[in-house]
């Protein structure tokens, strides 16, 4: 279920739980409310993937009421959640290795399974490394093998827990450790990378869904619907990364937004491998606006502007926007999915 | 200690006839180990499998390179492999051919073992009969119960049931007893030459 | 009464298991550990096996960690794997007993390549010696029968991982007389498993926090006692298994003809009964040999080996493995058992990769060992062809390009490899 709010915040087309119905707003401030990971972790400031983790779970906790358990990659959510001999995790909660948390999740599932307790559920979460790299064959076998687990990608697009190096999901031209802005193509190259979700759906599993902080409701509502669901399910949640991607602290939720209106970033919903949903753009913006505003694209912006590379970004959103209809005006997404 | 060693061709079912003869000495109280060379082989490939058949329990794990009898299912795997290597002239050779050793260019390998020792069976020619394929492992065995009275036919029909259910394992044990007969009348007649 | 049975060892072990109910079996395909995952998956098909979740997974790597989600998730859990796919899960078995979760995994065991090679050795189990997992080494098919009824018992008691280890093809693909338990009898063995940590909403827990300097070497000590603990517990349920089974099995070493023996051969798995008959023959004439079977190599019984093995003058390790650049495996330890002790120790390599221990070569090497023509300061390579090695060094020596493995091939005039 996405929801389609009629209201927006003036300026910055964000919505806020006050301008949503009752029904549907976030519970943020219920004293009652799980907090699967509570506060005292060790996450940066502004750090969205401790945000995406927090909604995700909690969500995930109030469907099943609280019968759940997770399996976690090794990762920056890891390494600041659980210091030893602290922990913020408030359900039951296994980490293993970096690249293998889609499998020790069917591993729990199978046990669950097996002791005949099918009504507790299982969530696995990984980063983008965790998921789309070194985790991806464990991942696929999950999905192929339809395992009742919803495995969760918090992509914040590199490896930061190791010092912000490229991944995957990095996109083009994005500086990281080991893509410099050096040479004449700097930042990460172009041509490269994968986009999970897409391969995801390719496995015709339950449920796919993208989602970003910027819409927490969102966000909560994807994970509702995916637990309402069996099988194997796949979440991947924008998460911004202020000391990766150079953004303010206090940017991040308008990070994560500018993905969004600028196609960047597509949101959509799809069941078994087609596409369900798709939430549109507010209001339109140019990818400048997204990438100004992160130091990991400075080197566009600097002497040598460099419009060409900014055009090949533009075009990719363009791209986004077209493939999924990400635009009102557009005559829907792609119908070549049958 | 008796060994045995079965030289046949990936699909032949070489290892299995090996396990056979292991579980019909086993149904005689006897303790018998059976296994194969162990390769990647593919259909048609030669294929080695091996019997060890004692009244003690069997300790030693090594492939048997003196056999006391040489099963062969395909004899143009004389053209391969070194199939009578370590057999020495008291060991028994049941070779499955309508034809006979000297036919085969294989008179040297029959005039160096004691006489009545080298048998020729048609056990591809008799499994295309009784079971409608050119299996030949369950009539060698029958073949081999014969020729070296080391097992009997009824310990063989026993282990080829429990290997095949059903009519499957009955026309194996018809193959079976068809070499047996073959075999024997053959010695018969070596017999009394 | 246990059914006693001709059967290939991979069956056997597979029923052997089966009646210890794994609850979660999950497993990835690899020469020659397949006819055990093959079998335990018919047997959860057809339902003997119930209730237990077979999980066909991706990847080794994905085996070990379906079973690490699963043991925490409290249930008893069973892999198999051999050779490159246990260096495939290399991460995650570490990952398990540094969580100290009482997986039961048998290892059918294989050479490691390059060059690529599926037959026995144990190159693939000794890599992982240090893995924090307990090792048991079977030396027939009876003994890993009853290693696994065993092995569950013991990872269980002490939350630890056990790996069974024996060895592929010459025990996995042989079929042999075999006492396989009954169901009942298992049942009064194994007691259903009680974990010690368990994933539970209604007790959450964290596990596999990170530990940093403050407390790693304390958890890592820790792992160690329990290992050690497992040298007390392992002959405690081995006498258990004896009273309840009516045979001998497991255990930490075996000796056999030890008793004023002068000269020991120290051996693990399936090579141990070849060598046994070898004794006899050596003890018919007259010569004071015995045998010493390592049962368990993980953790090493130290102070068993020393009592088995310290009246002997001389003792010959014979290993499937050896340490590249450094010597045997099992000969480093022996020779820290016997540290302080005029015992000298003789490292002998043989069976790589699938080449036979024959007792014709045991023979001759224990032969050479009594006239004293072995040189205790070398590593031996048991059968080595000189002819093929040495031709290749002169090659080497004179910069002749290629890789080895072929050009010995070529040598050997080898089309293939297997023929007999």
């Amino acid at each position: 279920m996405t929801v389609e709010p009629k209201l927006y915040q003036v300026d910055t087309f964000a919505v806020g739980n006050r301008l949503l119905d009752p029904a549907q707003r976030s519970e943020q401030a219920r004293a009652d409310r799980s907090n699967a990971i509570t506060s005292g972790h060790r996450a940066c400031q502004g750090c969205g993937e401790v945000l995406g983790a927090r909604y995700v779970l909690d969500a995930a906790m109030r469907a099943t009421g609280g019968n759940m358990v997770a399996a976690n990659a090794t990762g920056c959510l890891e390494v600041f959640s659980t210091p030893y001999p602290e922990t913020s995790w408030q359900l039951p909660w296994l980490h293993s290795l970096f690249g293998n948390a889609p499998a020790v999740a069917s591993g729990m599932a199978a046990a669950l399974r097996a002791q005949g307790r099918s009504d507790t559920r299982v969530v696995a979460q990984a980063g983008d490394g965790g998921t789309v790299d070194i985790g991806f064959g464990c991942l696929s076998g999950m999905f192929e093998r339809n395992d009742d687990v919803l495995f969760v990608c918090y992509d914040n697009e590199g490896y930061m827990n190791t010092g912000v190096q490229r991944s995957g999901a990095t996109p083009p031209a994005a500086r990281t450790a080991n893509t410099k802005a050096l040479g004449p193509e700097p930042g990460n190259a172009f041509g490269q990378g994968k986009f999970v979700p897409l391969i995801a759906m390719a496995h015709e599993i339950p449920y796919v869904a993208t989602a970003t902080v910027a819409d927490l409701r969102d966000l909560e509502a994807k994970v509702e619907t995916a637990m309402g669901m069996s099988g194997a399910r796949y979440l991947h949640v924008l998460v911004p990364c202020p000391l990766g991607w150079g953004s303010a602290s206090e940017d991040t939720i308008k990070v994560a937004r500018l993905a969004r209106e600028t196609g960047i970033f597509p949101v959509f919903e799809a069941e078994r491998g087609r596409i369900t949903a798709v939430s549109k753009i507010r209001r339109w913006q140019p990818v400048e606006e997204y990438l100004r505003i992160q130091r990991r694209y400075a080197h566009l912006f600097g002497e040598p502007r460099r419009d060409d590379i900014v055009a090949r970004i533009q075009a990719q959103a363009d791209h986004n926007i077209d493939r999924f209809g990400l635009l009102d005006d557009d005559p829907g997404y792609e119908q070549d999915q049958e | 200690m008796l060994e045995i060693r079965i030289h046949g061709r990936g699909g032949q079912g070489a290892v299995t006839a090996a396990e056979m003869l292991s579980v019909a000495a086993f149904e005689e109280g006897r303790h018998a180990q059976a296994f194969p060379t162990f390769g990647s082989e593919r259909t048609g490939a030669p294929v080695v499998s091996f019997c060890r058949i004692d009244d003690r329990p069997i300790r030693i794990h090594e492939p048997i390179s003196h056999p006391d009898a040489l099963l062969v299912q395909d004899p143009t795997l004389v053209h391969q492999v070194l199939l009578f290597e370590g057999v020495g002239e008291e060991a028994y050779v049941l070779l499955n051919t309508g034809r006979s050793f000297a036919e085969l260019g294989l008179g040297e390998v029959e005039d160096r073992l004691r006489p009545g020792r080298a048998v020729c069976v048609p056990a591809t020619e008799i499994a295309r009969a009784e079971l409608g394929r050119p299996l030949p492992n369950t009539a060698l065995l029958g073949g081999f119960a014969a020729l070296t009275g080391w097992v009997s036919l009824d310990s063989i029909s026993t282990a080829i049931r429990q290997a095949f259910a059903g009519e499957v394992g009955e026309a194996n044990v018809r193959a079976a007893k068809a070499a047996h007969d073959r075999v024997l009348e053959k010695k018969g007649r070596s017999a009394r030459a | 009464m246990p059914v006693r049975s001709q059967i290939e060892g991979s069956q056997a072990v597979a029923r052997a298991v089966a009646r210890c109910r794994p609850q979660v079996v999950a497993a990835y395909p690899i020469s020659p550990q397949t006819h055990i995952v093959e079998s335990l998956a018919d047997l959860v098909r057809t339902g003997e096996l119930d209730p237990c979740e077979y999980l066909m997974v991706e990847s080794e790597l994905g085996a070990m960690s379906a079973c690490i989600g699963s043991s925490a998730m409290g249930s008893r859990t069973y892999t198999a794997t051999a050779s490159q796919g246990l260096l495939f899960m290399a991460e995650a078995l570490f990952n398990a007993s540094g969580l100290g979760l009482p997986i039961v995994m048998t290892v059918a065991n294989r050479a490691i390549g390059a060059p690529i090679n599926i037959w026995n050795d144990h190159s693939d189990s000794m890599s992982m010696r240090d893995s924090g997992w307990v090792q048991l080494f079977a030396s027939s098919n009876q003994e890993a029968v009853d290693l696994h009824v065993q092995a569950f018992r013991l990872a269980e008691r002490l939350s630890l991982p056990v790996m069974v280890c024996m060895d592929g093809f010459v025990l996995t693909h042989a079929v042999e007389q075999v006492d396989v338990p009954e169901q009942d009898e298992v049942d009064a063995f194994l007691p259903p498993f009680t974990p010690r940590q368990q994933l539970d909403p209604a007790q959450p827990v964290s596990i596999g926090a990170m530990v940093g300097p403050e407390a790693f070497t304390e958890v890592k000590y820790l792992m160690h006692a329990r290992q050690m603990q497992a040298l007390d517990e392992i002959p405690r349920i081995a006498a258990d298994f004896e009273a309840a089974f009516g045979r001998p099995a497991g255990g930490l070493v075996r000796p056999y003809r030890t008793d004023d023996a002068e000269t020991v051969v120290v051996a693990l798995g399936s090579q141990v009964g070849t060598i046994e008959v070898v004794v006899d023959q050596l003890r018919d004439e007259g010569h004071p040999v015995g045998l010493l079977d390592v049962t368990c190599f993980r953790p090493w019984p130290r102070d068993e080996v020393r009592r088995a093995l310290a009246g002997a003058a001389n003792v010959v390790v014979l290993e499937k493995a050896f340490a590249v650049g450094a010597g045997g495996i099992v000969g480093q330890n022996t020779r820290l058992a016997l540290a302080g002790t005029p015992t000298v120790v003789h490292d002998v390599v043989a069976g790589l990769g699938g080449r036979p221990v024959t007792a014709a070569a045991v023979r001759g090497l224990l032969d050479d060992v009594l006239a004293g023509r072995v040189d205790p300061h070398r590593l031996h390579f048991l059968g080595l062809r000189t002819d093929l090695v040495d031709g290749q060094l002169r090659r080497d020596a004179a910069s002749v390009p290629g890789p080895h493995a072929e050009s010995m091939l070529r040598e050997a005039g080898v089309i293939g490899s297997g023929s007999h």
